[in-house]
């Protein structure tokens, strides 16, 4: 079982950095770190799917030469599932920055617990 | 292919342009245009429906033409229909009844942006609906996300913004467990359209391989789609986000947007992967125990409550758990009592938080229950809505949450394993539903105290029921009459589902 650890690298890491970030993203308590753990959890998505549509010895899959045969060029549905991937975590990215933003305009802390804590007590004042 | 089958394409580019035009509108004209544009989709879907159902038999609709396993593709049957039909009543009635507080809880220039967002929900959520794809069904939970993150911070008090970023937080675990998953299944299978998914899983099941792969293919999907939705123990966001949003977004997002998730985790099972390895790999056993778990916990906290906006979503942490109590029972009556209570519950929750806001608006914006004390008098319509709500979550006879009770119940007899559990649960969380809706509706119909406010009068002068904008008073009255109509005439419906998920495998 372990003899056969090496022949997977790519999706190991992928699973790896996707446990760290999927940590970061749930503990941290620290929003840009958060951010950057929703960061880390995405891409390991990305590398697992890239790694898994990758075919040693074939070409990236853009017709040149003429040759049309499809066992000439890699799974090219990855990579286009990357690229959807992509957009949709760079605006997710984009939102929760915007809201950490707004959050420390406001609590002038990045710290979830504390911006909770003052969170409250400004509400305990307004009563 | 008759002209018909075009419509479930129609609502959600529809919606979705509704959406991109709104951006250049002036707030009222946004209103207008999304109202029409969820009235269109309401009409769009009931034609969908009525097609399902004269043929009888579902269909599979080509995007650009392209034919299976390159083409993107919907699918639409009897299920899909009156899911879209339905949420999208509910989502119209929300939006008509929330609209004079919308136009005061969100910032003048900001009036169109929330219409927007309207927009851009209902046409995720009818694409979660009727999408055959998985990776597409994965970008629009993320819009689905985006949009219900932007209905929550859009009141800009502190409450919404950090209800918002726990929101989003929980919900990018949520997508990133689900995005995951389906990397898995691509990896098995090859595909990502749903129906040949399954025939290459059902090929994959039967020579035996892979077994470890699918079980955390289903564990990763299922664990992802329940945080999204807010099942036990994943709730902890939901009281703040429900709680303290505007009555429409309230509504739309604990009526709809849950349930939308719930709606894809179902088609995931039954369109993806067949009930039976569902079954088998006992994630149904998980998702009941939490089920049960989360209608538990979620109605001892809601008693724990004094505020009436927490109260009403911590009781939705509880029928999240009903819906996953019926899920996991494995069986097809389950899962029908649950599809039943998606509607049921939407239905209720959209009037309960429509006319809590009413009762509100007369106890000087106060949500407390010592301030809410003869609210029932001085706002006599919202008081009778949220009277029909609370019964029909108790599970009163005659209104939808009874049907729903009684069919969770006739269900749990199909199971003999479960039956006792199921039982009891549903018993033990109807007194409690009683103990919390009945204290507060008590206290509705008892004389205020010391004359805070003379009967009859609000503290902004509107006498009575005569406040109400008449929008909230045609939303109020149409949820009551559509709970009436879930609890009395729910045979057809019931019917339709059973027909809809005999379609989906």
């Amino acid at each position: 079982m372990l003899g056969e650890l090496n022949l997977n690298l790519e999706e190991e890491a992928a699973m790896v950095l996707f446990g760290i970030g999927f940590t970061m993203l749930l503990l941290h308590r620290n929003l840009i770190k958060k951010i950057l753990g929703m960061n880390i959890m995405d891409t390991a998505i990305y590398l697992f799917l890239a790694a898994k549509g990758y075919i040693a010895g074939r070409q990236v899959p853009i017709l040149t030469g003429g040759v049309t045969d499809p066992a000439a060029y890699i799974n090219p549905i990855p990579s286009g599932l990357v690229l959807t991937g992509i957009v949709v975590s760079v605006s997710t990215t984009a939102l929760m920055l915007a809201l950490t933003i707004r959050l420390y305009e406001r609590y002038h802390s990045l710290d979830l617990d504390r911006i909770l804590i003052s969170m409250k007590q400004e509400e305990e004042e307004q009563l | 292919m008759s002209f018909v089958q075009n419509f479930p394409f129609f609502s959600i580019i529809l919606a979705m342009f509704s959406g991109i035009v709104s951006s250049v509108l002036k707030g009222k004209k946004a209103r207008v245009l999304s109202i029409c544009a969820i009235g269109v989709t309401m009409v769009l879907s009931a034609a969908v429906l009525a097609h399902c159902v004269v043929t009888g038999e579902s269909y599979v609709y080509w995007m650009g033409h392209f034919p299976a396993p390159w083409g993107n593709e919907i699918r639409a049957g009897v299920l899909e229909g009156l899911t879209a039909l339905l949420f999208s009543a509910i989502m119209l009635l929300s939006v008509i009844g929330g609209v004079k507080y919308t136009q005061t809880d969100v910032e003048p220039g900001k009036q169109n942006l929330f219409y927007i967002l309207i927009d851009l929900m209902l046409s995720s959520l009818l694409a979660l609906v009727y999408t055959n794809d998985l990776f597409t069904a994965y970008v629009f939970v993320e819009i689905n996300t985006i949009a219900g993150c932007g209905l929550i911070m859009i009141t800009q008090t502190g409450r919404s913004l950090t209800a918002a970023i726990r929101y989003m937080v929980m919900s990018s675990l949520g997508s990133g467990l689900f995005l995951i998953g389906l990397s898995l299944l691509y990896d098995v299978t090859g595909q990502l359209l749903m129906s040949p998914a399954q025939e290459a899983v059902g090929k994959i099941v039967e020579s035996g391989q892979y077994e470890i792969p699918l079980l955390v293919i289903v564990a990763v999907g299922s664990v992802g789609l329940a945080i999204k939705s807010g099942l036990f123990p994943f709730h902890y966001w939901i009281p703040d986000t429900y709680g303290y949003a505007t009555p429409t977004a309230s509504a739309i997002l604990s009526g709809l947007v849950s349930k939308g998730y719930i709606f894809l985790l179902i088609k995931f099972y039954y369109r993806v992967l067949s009930p039976e390895s569902v079954v088998r790999s006992h994630i149904g056993n998980v998702l009941f125990l939490f089920g049960v778990a989360g209608m538990m916990l979620g109605s001892l906290r809601a008693i724990m409550q004094t505020d009436t906006r927490k109260m009403i979503a911590y009781s939705s942490v509880a029928q999240i758990g009903y819906i996953y109590m019926g899920i996991g029972l494995g069986t097809p009556e389950g899962m029908i009592a649950a599809v039943f209570h998606i509607f049921s519950h939407g239905a209720t929750k959209a009037l309960l938080f429509l006319s809590a806001r009413g009762l509100y608006r007369v106890s000087g914006d106060r949500t407390d229950f010592l301030a809410l004390r003869g609210s029932g008098y001085r706002n006599r319509l919202a008081g009778v809505g949220f009277l029909v709500g609370s019964l029909s979550m108790v599970g009163f006879p005659m209104l939808s949450g009874f049907i729903s009770k009684l069919l969770f119940a006739t269900s749990a007899m199909a199971s003999p394993g479960k039956m006792l559990t199921t039982l009891i649960a549903l018993a033990v969380s109807t007194v409690l539903n009683a103990v919390y809706f009945l204290r507060l509706l008590t206290g509705l119909y008892r004389p205020a105290r010391s004359g805070a406010y003379a009967a009859g009068a609000g503290p902004d002068g509107a006498a009575g029921g005569r406040g109400n904008a008449p929008g909230f008073r045609i939303a109020v009255l149409c949820l009551i009459a559509f709970n009436l109509i879930l609890g009395l005439f729910s045979q057809p419906i019931v019917r339709a589902i059973t027909e809809g998920l005999a379609m989906f495998s």
